[in-house]
């Protein structure tokens, strides 16, 4: 268990000193990528898990779809040059105070919560029985909350069309 | 010890039970791990090194002129020389960039690439990872290389690479769309993710015969799609040298220029061993079904007679040898004409071809 135990900690590493580099950098971009690595870190969290489906689906979009477009908002927007001014005191103090209560609050309800390991073998995720509740109704059916947000998305995809829409004036 | 050529399954088990039988099991992981790494560095360089030969071969044949002839016979060793230049060429540092992303830039495409070509069968045991979404894996890895060509494109500071990264961004988020549904098209015939499964199922029949006519307009499709996701020609905007230098590259040289060069070969070859495994069987050879009659035995074990290995090299090769011919045959599209395609033509004609798929699977009109 060695093995895992070293990557698990080199992972969840990355993942804390990026998230921190993430909201401490000065530059928009940078933030993306560390934000990026974040989210790869993640991903390989879930890949050690053997959990490959979602892995695979935190690539996609979050890496592969959400931190392209950020990135790409960026390109389209701000000069290389730019950087955020440092914020006035009293906002880190404020910001300051609020992540600690926060992060106090996570770690007592992590700490007094009694984990059990499961000694279960792994078991490999069912594609078929994934794709099977998306689009069933019955029990440990899916397919309404599926269905509303293929519709949510359709509209936002539409409202992104009329918004885009040169409107032709005479 | 049990080498065999047709079957690598044994020789793998082989050097597992060596290294876990003598070392401690943290020890004998990590030694398979780096063995696997060097393998495919050792892969990586020896076929970038192939392709760039083969591409100046290949456009010299169009073009009906002669090529590289001099280093080597053939000119076989002319990409050997070319990578010792590189090599040796100073890496020039830009001013005003952004240093740091940068440098990040280029192993972030080249990682990308690495990523993916870990979960393709290259013959029957020789593959590192297998997973049971393999192919949605490869199309998830695969997505993170135009990270790689955004960053290098605005960290340069310069207006021909931002144009050309903002290009190349435009055209793979949505070429993406259209590789991914070509690819789910196949996964409804096969009724799998897993690469291993995938080539198992073409045992009598690849699936662009077994599928016929909604595979064949998938495998069409994937091939336009995927030359234009890998940034090569006529949809290769995002490095066109007579308008943009060359594009989001355009500050690179040296090693970090050469990085960029062999993950655009390697991506190339990715893309082609995918096609070769989705649709022409990966390194199954090619059988005779059931179907045709008693005879096929005979003609199928003849065919067996040739390595997986070789199966599976020359098909890709075949894809790659289409791809370069696109390149040196059609003009460079506009980047109207290239979204056009994309969203009013591929993408619809993508949508029908997977319901006639799903119905040709219900049906049972495949064979």
């Amino acid at each position: 268990m060695l093995g895992n135990q070293i990557i698990f900690i080199v992972f969840s590493a990355m993942i804390v000193i990026f998230s921190i580099l993430t909201v401490t950098s000065r530059r928009i971009l940078r933030a993306a990528v560390f934000l990026l690595f974040v989210l790869i870190a993640t991903s390989a969290l879930y890949f050690m898990l053997n959990y490959q489906f979602l892995a695979a689906v935190q690539l996609t979009l979050y890496a592969g779809g959400i931190v392209v477009l950020i990135i790409f908002s960026v390109l389209l927007t701000s000069h290389i040059d730019e950087k955020f001014e440092s914020p006035a005191l009293l906002k880190k103090v404020y910001g300051a105070i609020a992540a600690i209560f926060g992060s106090i609050l996570v770690i007592t309800t992590l700490l007094n919560h009694p984990f059990v390991a499961s000694t279960d073998v792994p078991k490999d995720v069912n594609m078929d029985l994934i794709g099977k509740s998306l689009i069933s109704w019955g029990e440990q059916g899916y397919a309404l909350p599926f269905e509303l947000i293929s519709i949510l998305l359709l509209a936002a995809m539409i409202a992104a069309i009329v918004v885009a829409k040169k409107i032709k004036t005479k | 010890m049990n080498f065999n050529i047709y079957d690598f399954t044994s020789f793998n088990q082989w050097i597992d039970k060596l290294l876990y039988d003598n070392l401690p099991v943290f020890w004998a992981m990590i030694i398979e791990m780096t063995l696997i790494g060097v393998a495919f560095l050792l892969f990586y360089a020896l076929v970038g090194l192939f392709l760039v030969y083969a591409e100046r071969k290949v456009c010299a044949f169009i073009q009906n002129r002669v090529g590289p002839n001099r280093v080597g016979p053939y000119g076989i060793f002319q990409t050997f020389a070319d990578f010792i230049k590189l090599l040796m060429k100073e890496l020039i540092p830009i001013n005003k960039a952004d240093q740091f992303l940068f440098n990040l830039a280029p192993f972030i495409v080249i990682i990308a690439s690495f990523m993916a070509i870990a979960a393709i069968p290259f013959g029957k045991g020789l593959h590192a990872i297998d997973f049971n979404i393999g192919v949605f894996y490869v199309m998830a890895v695969s997505s993170l290389g135009v990270i790689g060509v955004l960053l290098a494109g605005w960290s340069s500071n310069n207006k021909y690479s931002l144009i050309g990264a903002i290009r190349s961004g435009a055209q793979i988020v949505s070429y993406e769309l259209s590789v991914g549904m070509s690819l789910v098209t196949i996964v409804i015939l096969a009724g799998s993710m897993q690469l291993s499964t995938i080539v198992e199922a073409q045992r009598n029949g690849w699936f662009i015969f077994t599928g016929h006519v909604p595979a064949f307009i998938a495998f069409l499709i994937f091939i336009i799609a995927s030359t234009a996701e890998t940034n090569r020609g006529p949809f290769d905007l995002a490095e066109a040298e007579s308008e943009l230098t060359a594009g989001y590259h355009t500050e690179y040289s040296g090693i970090k220029f050469a990085f960029f060069f062999l993950a655009e070969y390697m991506n190339m070859f990715i893309v082609a061993s995918i096609a070769a495994t989705i649709f022409w069987g990966g390194w199954m050879p090619f059988h005779l079904g059931p179907l045709f009659g008693e005879w096929t035995t005979g003609f199928n074990i003849i065919m067996d007679y040739i390595p997986p290995f070789f199966w599976y090299m020359g098909k890709t090769m075949v894809v790659i040898f289409i791809m370069m011919w696109f390149k040196w045959t059609f003009p460079r599209l506009r980047i109207d004409q290239l979204l056009k395609l994309e969203w009013k033509y591929l993408l619809p004609i993508n949508l029908f071809n997977i319901i006639l798929m799903a119905l040709v699977v219900l049906m049972g009109w495949h064979f």
